[in-house]
């Protein structure tokens, strides 16, 4: 219905208000299907950092949709045709939950089983995430720092036009006096749980993406209220730009370190005398470098949409 | 050390590119990308001589065994296109250097760099793996480096271009991985080799069926199979000229070797006859393709959009290759893979090089180039006879493979169907030669001058190159069919 309801608005506030409801949907979907992670992670991107990231784009467009004479009755047609196939595989599909479908045969039962002697740690799907299919997280991990790029290198504004604009452009929820001191007491409680998702990956649900979103909604919540020049006074462009940077080479640089010990790329057991530590310190690491990345580039992506705010209002 | 060589093919561009943004000097970070490059390809090159004396070569990831962990694998197939893809990169970085400077402005410079390495790390990264799963995380991360790598420029339309491009590749990408997952779904495994093994057990179920659907559909959105090609004209024309040269030349190509892989190694090609007729839909895909991205060539006045028209007409041939099923068949679509990325890149080098002193695209601006700048329009024509298949050109050898493998068949009507479209590839390049020789210029400009040496040099690597594989073609027809046969032979 929330989907239904997106494509069919014209307002664009509300457009961005209902996606982030429909992220939290499904979010609670993936806690039905038992996917804790994920559905931490939705909750946390989906309906946290991406709406954030909306609203700010808001900021520089027209709040309503112009009036299109457009009638996609073809794209409508591949999307049935889309929607009829994907109904249609699932025909055959094993039932939910079902214990003999071929996802529990194969490679589960190992990890499953064996996880908490090979890698050691009570988390299954860490020791899946970072150890055995760690190297797809260091994938994902790059993933994000390519959109970063992206962001950084389109929205570019010079040095100049900010030290001018600051000057001129005060924040914007100066008078919210409430939201200003309720702010200021979350805020150690934010970074606080952020650093406990991300240590506590190993135990419970969370991990280095959840950790590096809710740090950096902390920081972009701090920004909104108190503007972009108090938050820079603490956290520089330039080295959030270059952590970016620095997280990937964390995590790819354990994975460098492990060959040189004499194991194969990311093989964590070399890296102390009992495989299990080496597992431990590996995933503590390489848990720590996506952390940093996913926050930076959720911290940069924001500056610069509040950047390309701050010039568009001093352009004015 | 060698042993490790499978996984530091693609490190070594993975860990460069995060280093960029330590550097931050342009300068330096451009020689530093071209090093970085350079190793890539030396080292293609050990992996291509061992796994043709040795056979193939296999590494674990992390040091877990194959099903449970990733696995990296070189085979024939994918070190030949290793070689290309690193090759082609590190020609295309060379002649960067001097070509960004006039099409982006200085303080992108690093970005793009870190972009371009980010898009060489993803297009090696999915040749390299045997991992479903792994092959995806690596499509995104190329696919996002070329959105940005096409945005990049100064030109406004580009942005629209690389937004359109975007909303197709994500579609792709997310029916790739509906793909994966419905086949993860029924076997409970990622490892390519693993799902070959273990799929031919559920091949009659609607779910497998339905994966193998969305998979195809997906990529074909990726390699800009007609109809499905509608992003590409336009990204490739707006693009800074290094983008266009780098992306047509590779990114399409790591896209068929994907269709390649998934068709022959996972699925099965007794799957494919059994479940879909593949065959017939490529065969009347890549002929339409041929002649209708061939006729809209002609028309275009924009020279970047020419031969982007001409690059999915160039798709067409490689599908069609695909399409008759058999050995020779294979072996002309790998060998005009690896053929169309040489034309193709020398073609856009040359063009961005005319960009560089004369700063358009328009093809009425070239009136009178071929005085001006002799060498450079002189690589676009040698590019240009080989695109329509001329003797002593690689597009001769393609050509000759693909009829040869059509008239075994027993398909003659396509054979004389491609004989035929060869004849308006002749058209559209003759339409360039017409503006750069026979037209009188029409403002007197004296200040064009031709091309740096630093342009001329690698766009001439490639036209020898064009030249040279036209010619002696043990290395690009024997891995070729190494290759065919041993895809064949699997299954």
């Amino acid at each position: 219905m929330t989907a239904i309801a997106i494509t069919r608005m014209s307002d664009l506030f509300a457009v961005v208000m209902l996606s982030g409801i429909y992220s939290l949907l499904s979010a609670s979907l993936f806690l039905d299907l038992d996917a804790v992670d994920v559905a931490f992670t939705e909750a946390s991107v989906g309906a946290g950092i991406s709406t954030l990231l909306f609203l700010a784009t808001l900021k520089l467009v027209p709040r309503y949709e112009k009036k299109s004479r457009y009638k996609p009755t073809l794209a409508l047609g591949v999307v049935i045709a889309t929607g009829a196939l994907l109904i249609y595989g699932t025909l055959d599909m094993p039932h939910f939950g079902e214990a003999d479908a071929p996802v529990h045969q194969h490679v589960a039962p190992r990890y499953l089983n064996d996880s908490m002697n090979e890698v050691g740690i009570p988390n299954v799907v860490t020791s899946i995430l970072a150890s055995y299919r760690g190297y797809d997280t260091l994938g994902e991990t790059l993933v994000i720092f390519t959109a970063g790029i992206g962001v950084l290198s389109l929205l570019m504004v010079s040095r100049r036009t900010k030290e001018k604009a600051l000057q001129k452009v005060p924040a914007d929820m100066q008078n919210q006096i409430i939201l200003r001191v309720v702010a200021k007491m979350m805020l150690p409680l934010i970074l606080i749980f952020a650093l406990y998702v991300q240590f506590h990956g190993d135990y419970g649900p969370g991990g280095g993406f959840q950790a590096g979103v809710i740090f950096a909604a902390g920081i972009i919540l701090y920004t909104m209220l108190f503007g972009l020049s108090l938050t820079q006074k603490v956290i520089k462009t330039e080295v959030v730009e270059r952590l970016t940077a620095f997280g990937v080479l964390l995590y790819a640089g354990v994975g460098i370190a492990c060959m040189l010990l004499g194991g194969n790329f990311l093989d964590y057991n070399v890296l102390r005398h009992d495989p299990v530590h080496g597992q431990h310190l590996g995933i503590l690491l390489v848990e720590l470098g996506v952390g940093i990345t996913v926050a930076a580039v959720m911290i940069t992506l924001f500056f610069k949409f509040t950047w390309r705010t701050v010039k568009h209002k001093y352009n004015q | 050390m060698t042993a490790h060589f499978p996984i530091l093919q693609v490190i070594i561009p993975l860990l460069a590119a995060p280093l960029c943004l330590f550097i931050r000097i342009p300068r330096i970070v451009g020689i530093f990308a071209i090093l970085v490059s350079a190793t890539a390809f030396l080292i293609s090159c050990g992996l291509l001589q061992e796994v043709i004396t040795g056979g193939t070569l296999s590494y674990q990831l992390g040091g877990w065994a194959a099903p449970w962990g990733i696995e990296y694998r070189i085979d024939k197939l994918n070190g030949y296109l290793l070689l290309l893809v690193s090759g082609v990169s590190t020609i295309v970085l060379v002649a960067a250097q001097t070509s960004i400077s006039k099409e982006l402005p200085e303080n992108r410079h690093t970005f793009f760099y870190t972009a371009y390495l980010l898009c060489l790390t993803g297009l090696l990264g999915i040749l390299a793996t045997a991992d479903a799963f792994n092959l995806f995380v690596f499509l995104e991360i190329s696919a996002l480096s070329s959105y940005t790598l096409i945005a990049i420029g100064t030109d406004r339309r580009a942005l629209t271009a690389s937004y359109q491009y975007l909303v197709m590749g994500t579609i792709g990408a997310t029916f790739i991985i509906i793909g994966v997952g419905l086949m993860y779904m029924m076997t409970g495994t990622l490892n390519m080799y693993d799902l070959a093994e273990r799929l031919p057990a559920v091949y009659e179920s609607k779910t497998v069926l339905s994966a193998f659907g969305f998979f195809i559909v997906g990529v074909c959105l990726k390699l800009a199979l007609f109809p499905l090609h509608l992003w590409l004209p336009n990204a490739y024309a707006y693009a800074p000229s290094i983008t266009t040269a780098f992306l047509a030349a590779t990114s399409t190509k790591v896209a068929v070797y994907v269709l390649i892989r998934y068709i022959f190694s996972i699925f099965g090609i007794e799957f494919v006859d059994m479940s879909l007729p593949l065959g017939d839909i490529f065969l009347f895909l890549g002929l339409t393709g041929i002649f209708v991205a061939s006729v809209a060539a002609i028309y275009q006045l924009n020279i970047k959009r020419l031969f982007a028209y001409s690059s999915v007409a160039q798709i067409g041939y490689i599908i069609l290759g695909l399409a008759i099923e058999t050995e020779l068949g294979l072996t002309a679509t790998l060998l005009h893979l690896f053929n169309h990325a040489l034309m193709k890149a020398a073609i856009f080098l040359a063009i961005g090089a005319v960009v560089y002193r004369i700063g358009s695209a328009q093809l009425s601006h070239y009136a009178g180039l071929g005085k001006k700048m002799p060498w450079t329009m002189a690589a676009i024509v040698a590019g240009g006879l080989s695109l329509i298949g001329v003797p002593l050109t690689v597009g001769f050898v393609s050509k000759w493979y693909l009829v040869v493998a059509l008239l075994d068949k027993g398909w003659w009507p396509v054979a004389v169907l491609v004989l035929i479209s060869s004849l308006i590839a002749v058209i559209y390049v003759w339409r360039v030669v017409e503006w750069i020789y026979l037209t009188p210029p029409r403002i007197i400009t004296d200040e064009i001058k031709e091309a740096p040496m630093s342009q001329l040099i690698p766009i001439w690597i490639l036209v020898l190159a064009n030249i040279y594989f036209g010619v002696d073609t043990r290395l690009t027809v024997g891995v070729s069919k190494l290759a065919a046969q041993s895809l064949f032979g699997v299954n």
